[in-house]
């Protein structure tokens, strides 16, 4: 019957028109995004700045003199000796924790209102970008926010004296921010994938529940994994957040070993990886009937 | 006027003769929604050529196929037979370079609420890689082709509909598209705005744009097209200028009667009626037509028939006569009523 094969008529380079210099298709649509951020950039940072400032006023500093002086203070690991101050095994956890919750922040309702809502997806489409374009830049856009609040976030934990100066040249902490833009990606590529799908946003608010609230309290964030329960602690292990979270850790301590930043890199990348496959099949089976 | 003849890059197709589109056997069939389910066949092998600097209409009822044609055109949604060349290229393999020329004018709005009315046209202008003076030199001739020059700072949400309409068309033709694309450009507007639409597309024609559109108003078709097909369940039911279809499928006027709505009346005359077909007097009715509101007498003499009508002893509460529109040409042709 079919004389024609269906093909995405998505590309990613700058294949489709004008001189040579134009940027490729999903960079336009990351700076159209950027525009767009620029009238409602106001509503979010007073979040992205607070967010971190109270978590670590209240968890990492009041809590934290608690626990500093408790018998089980050496639980949080030990540097040279004496026993990690609570503030700065936290500090670094939230900072992977700020990256998950600005990517499931930014990958659902603002993709609902631009497939169902403000259908600006379709008017993307209708001009040279892609379905897989519309998603990539998208997932670039989100990439960018999550670096954004967590170098805001980083600044506040400089602030509290949160970064301790470890790793190479002391900058051990400047390296955990694109790792937390990593882990931030993790969460941000299949989840924009899947709301794309969604007729209804009753799922977003499960998301929130059911997924973001048992990693923010189970990945490792308040206490090593290893104080859970034998079955459950490979639940633990299987989540993004818990090797964005270990790996800014490590880095920001300066207890990371190399074999421990690659096996963490490589699962994120392939978590990554994974969500730009099932996104360039989402977008294109609902931008492209 | 400001400048909307098409763009510089017209003169990429080889020979005037060569359809700017041309479709043979073009068919989209959607697969079953429900595991089980059956497939869906929205269009059903059409042909048609679109010419440039014509206005090019599918008029059908809802689900004849229209939209999922202009999707067709408009590469975002894959043939899934026969075959389709736009301006020379085929959207499978060409898809950007494409929609690079063409311009959308989409069914439902799909502006960008959160912004103002000029920068919902340099986001649009920056998707197809147009430079920001560009943008910015063609947004003042747009918002003041579509009457918006004064909205150019006003967000876009609190705009009425036929204001955002405008928006919409002066968005696709940031890039001076060798083809506009319409899909249904007027539905769900006010009589006024409609209007005010059907002034500035009769303004892109005159100034030569082609445009491709779809409709289900009659008086928008028969308007603006130059040449138009007749859709029904993804079939292409007639073709030609609506003078021509008028022609064809109509006779040159048209008796319309009512009755009381109790329906004894009309019931009485359905025989008496009946006698008048193809009498060969003058007068004579060529077919009726039974609505559920009105009787509709096909004739070239519209009063004649009326006389007839009344020879009959039949008392319609209402008559009209009027010259035959597009309108019966699609009843005719798609079987009465406007499905819904």
């Amino acid at each position: 019957m079919s004389a024609v094969t269906p093909v995405p008529p998505g590309t990613v380079g700058p294949t489709a028109i004008g001189p040579a210099s134009s940027p490729p298709m999903a960079i336009r649509e990351l700076r159209g995004l950027l525009t767009n951020y620029r009238r409602t950039w106001r509503a979010s940072i007073v979040s992205s700045v607070l967010a971190p400032l109270l978590s670590l006023v209240a968890l990492g500093m009041s809590l934290g003199k608690i626990v500093d002086a408790g018998p089980g203070a050496h639980t949080f690991g030990t540097i040279d000796g004496r026993p990690v101050k609570y503030l700065l095994f936290l500090a670094p956890a939230l900072l992977a924790n700020t990256a998950m919750q600005t990517a499931l922040g930014e990958s659902m309702y603002p993709v609902m209102s631009s497939m169902k809502w403000q259908k600006t997806f379709h008017a993307s489409i209708a001009s040279p970008l892609g379905s897989f374009d519309v998603f990539l830049g998208r997932v670039l856009f989100v990439g960018l926010r999550v670096l954004m609040n967590s170098a805001i976030f980083l600044g506040v934990m400089t602030l509290f004296g949160a970064v301790r100066a470890a790793g190479p040249g002391g900058l051990g902490a400047l390296l955990a921010l694109p790792v937390a833009a990593l882990t931030g990606l993790a969460f941000a590529t299949p989840v924009i994938a899947w709301a794309v799908l969604q007729d209804r946003d009753t799922g977003f608010s499960a998301v929130f529940r059911f997924v973001m609230i048992p990693m923010f309290l189970f990945s490792g964030t308040f206490f090593p994994v290893t104080q859970l329960p034998l079955v459950i602690r490979p639940l633990a292990y299987v989540t993004p957040l818990w090797h964005g979270v270990d790996l800014c850790r490590g880095l920001a301590l300066g207890t990371a070993t190399a074999g421990s930043v690659l096996l963490h890199l490589a699962y994120l990348s392939a978590v990554v990886g994974a969500g730009l496959w099932y996104g360039a099949r989402t977008f294109r089976r609902r931008l492209n009937p | 006027m400001v400048d909307l003849s098409t763009s510089p890059t017209s003169a990429r197709t080889a020979s005037s003769e060569e359809p700017l589109i041309k479709a043979v056997g073009l068919r989209k069939v959607f697969p079953p929604t429900k595991r089980g389910g059956e497939p869906f066949t929205a269009v059903d092998g059409i042909d048609f050529e679109l010419r440039r600097g014509e206005v090019f209409g599918f008029l059908g009822p809802n689900g004849a196929g229209k939209s999922s044609t202009m999707r067709m055109i408009g590469c975002v949604s894959p043939a899934t037979g026969g075959e389709l060349s736009i301006l020379g290229m085929d959207p499978r393999v060409d898809s950007s370079k494409i929609k690079a020329r063409l311009g959308v004018v989409p069914q439902e709005d799909s502006l960008d609420m959160e912004l103002r009315v000029r920068e919902n046209l340099l986001i649009y202008g920056r998707y197809f890689g147009l430079k920001r003076a560009e943008i910015a030199a063609r947004t003042a001739e747009l918002l003041e082709f579509v009457q918006l020059s004064d909205r150019a700072d006003s967000p876009v949400e609190p705009l009425s509909g036929g204001m955002k309409r405008r928006l919409t068309i002066a968005r696709s033709l940031i890039n001076s598209p060798e083809i506009l694309i319409l899909d249904e450009p007027t539905t769900g507007l006010d009589p006024q705005a409609r209007h005010v639409v059907w002034d500035r597309l009769f303004r892109l024609k005159q100034s030569g744009t082609t445009l491709i559109l779809t409709t289900h108003y009659m008086d928008e078709a028969e308007q603006l097209c130059d040449r138009l097909v007749v859709m029904d369940h993804g079939r292409i039911a007639a073709e030609g200028s609506p003078r021509e279809l008028i022609e064809r499928y109509s006779t040159r006027e048209v008796l319309e009667i009512r009755f009381a709505p109790d329906g004894a009346d009309r019931a009485a005359a359905g025989a008496a009626l009946a006698a008048l077909v193809g009498t060969g007097e003058r007068g004579a009715v060529d077919r009726i037509e039974e609505l559920p509101d009105r009787i509709l007498l096909y004739s070239d003499d519209g009063e004649a028939a009326l006389a007839a009508v009344h020879g009959t002893g039949t008392v319609p509460v209402a008559s009209l006569v009027r010259r035959s529109s597009l309108e019966d040409v699609f009843l005719h042709l798609t079987g009465r009523t406007l499905v819904d």
